[in-house]
């Protein structure tokens, strides 16, 4: 992903800030220009949640995708926070140890690099709370 | 709006073709099918070409009209062609365009076809290039694959419904079963449960047996107003409806993990405009990209209960044979997935059940059909049912 492309979402990545609607009172991660559900009669604000959630669905990925060879088997879910947005991260822990329903908490990690010699990307995670 | 009718069809061989290129594929499966249908390259109207990552697995696009132009329809014809891109779900929609383009009145002779060229590219490539089809921004970053995200739906029916890890391994067995008996297929051999269940982990609970290959191939069918299709062929088979539905782009915004709405959505919308319900078809195609997408996709178009997918396979109903046939051809398990090429082969799979044509994998007395085509983890949908009388 190219610097520009990253750095326009880093606030986002980095700290959890989505948007809320005030029309229709829902919550959205990652962020949205447009409200899905009331759409042009939305109010768009933005959000900081505070990033405790539950975990939906996982699975232990032992063929990566290009980048995260180094980093298998991991653990990649999707977590619903408090406020209701469900989102995908990585869950870092012992994969054994996960379980639909776990209460996770987010933690700032790197996320990869783009080549040798590139950018590295940061962003939230998730540990068992 | 006019009756529409398939008149003519081709796939070539699926598999890996490193002595072929993309545009050997896609021309030899359109030649096949103009000539299947014993059309003459003066009344092709247009063409429709689904493809998905030409970009990224050959460094090509303009797609339509390198197509156009290798099947000798550009420089003299001029004939108009159109590449149409919904990921794995690209073949479906160039199917549904050239539906409208006939059934509109604009166009009488149309070409249908997708293309895939895969192997071209180390497997890491292509995976990444596949991954493309999810939300790149807030699904690839954080380490998503595809097998990764039908893996979080797995996860999911297992624990709402008690799908097991075998009944998901049927799937796989029975595909392979079928597509010992197609001769374009990828994959001829039989496999078994055991078999499945110690292949190596991709994506926990899925196993490489669970998923569908990277495959290059084309596909082809020609389209023509339904009242003229006879002066083609003896076998036309119908177009009776065509839906389409989208969704989220990623799998954590969809309303129930478990369920691809954006099938139910156009399933819905095909029965409808068929006037036809799950208990009429005789046989259908669905996307079984991986082994759970198959079972989702027998649920969400209602051949059986929510929930029950894996049971209703396990107890052979969606064998040739059982009450409703599923992925005759082997699916993309076994036939091969050139993602591309994938919505127009399980149409031309169709055509050939209804004419009977079908050999050893032939579904008796089978007289309408459906074919089920997704894009990413769902979402797009195609759904196209088919018939032998008008």
């Amino acid at each position: 992903m190219s610097v520009p492309r990253f750095w326009r979402k880093q606030i986002a990545r980095y700290n959890l800030v989505g948007t809320y609607c005030k029309t229709c009172n829902e919550y959205f991660y990652p962020p949205r220009n447009v409200c899905p559900t009331c759409r042009r009669d939305g109010q768009i604000g933005e959000h900081k949640f505070n990033g405790n959630g539950e975990l939906v669905t996982y699975t232990v990925i032992h063929t990566a995708a290009e980048g995260f060879e180094g980093q298998t088997p991991y653990v990649l879910g999707i977590v619903q926070l408090e406020e209701g947005p469900r989102l995908t991260s990585q869950i870092v822990g012992d994969p054994k140890e996960m379980h639909i329903g776990m209460k996770v908490r987010p933690v700032f990690r790197r996320l990869g690099q783009s080549g040798e010699r590139g950018m590295i990307y940061y962003g939230t995670k998730f540990v068992p709370a | 709006m006019r009756e529409v009718a398939i008149i003519g069809v081709k796939n070539t061989l699926f598999g890996e073709q490193w002595d072929r290129s993309f545009r050997d594929l896609v021309v030899e499966a359109g030649v096949g099918a103009v000539e299947d249908a014993g059309v003459a390259g003066e009344r092709i109207d247009s063409m429709f070409v689904g493809n998905m990552s030409g970009g990224q697995f050959v460094e090509q696009e303009h797609i339509g009209a390198l197509i156009a132009d290798y099947s000798g329809l550009a420089k003299n014809l001029h004939v108009p062609s159109t590449r149409v891109e919904a990921a794995c779900a690209s073949g479906g929609l160039a199917l549904r365009q050239a539906f409208y383009s006939v059934a509109s009145g604009m166009d009488d002779i149309v070409i249908a076809a997708g293309v895939e060229k895969m192997t071209d590219v180390p497997s890491s490539k292509a995976s990444s290039a596949l991954a493309a089809a999810a939300d790149r921004e807030w699904e690839g970053i954080m380490g998503a694959t595809f097998p990764g995200l039908y893996a979080m739906i797995a996860r999911m029916h297992m624990h709402k419904y008690g799908t097991t890890s075998e009944q998901l391994a049927q799937v796989a067995v029975k595909n392979h079963y079928n597509g010992q008996f197609n001769p374009i297929a990828q994959y001829r051999n039989t496999i078994t449960v055991d078999a499945v269940l110690s292949s190596i982990m991709v994506a926990d609970p899925l196993r490489i047996f669970d998923c569908s290959p990277i495959t290059d191939g084309a596909s082809a069918v020609i389209l023509a107003p339904a009242d003229v299709a006879h002066e083609y062929t003896d076998t036309p088979i119908y177009i009776k409806a065509s839906g389409q539905a989208s969704d989220t782009i990623a799998l954590h915004d969809r309303r129930d993990i478990t369920t691809l709405d954006a099938s139910v959505v156009a399933g819905r919308r095909a029965y409808e405009m068929a006037g036809l319900g799950p208990k009429d078809i005789d046989l259908v195609e669905v996307h079984d990209c991986f082994t759970i997408a198959e079972i989702c996709a027998i649920e969400d178009l209602g051949f059986v209960k929510k929930g029950e997918g894996g049971k209703a396979t396990q107890q052979g109903e969606t064998a040739i044979g059982g009450r409703i046939p599923v992925n005759t051809s082997g699916g993309l398990k076994a036939c091969g997935h050139p993602v591309g090429a994938t919505g127009i082969k399980q149409a031309v799979e169709i055509v050939q059940q209804l004419r009977g044509e079908a050999g050893k994998r032939q579904v008796d007395g089978a007289e309408v059909g459906m074919t089920h085509n997704v894009g990413g983890s769902g979402a797009t949908a195609v759904v196209h049912i088919f018939s032998r009388n008008r």
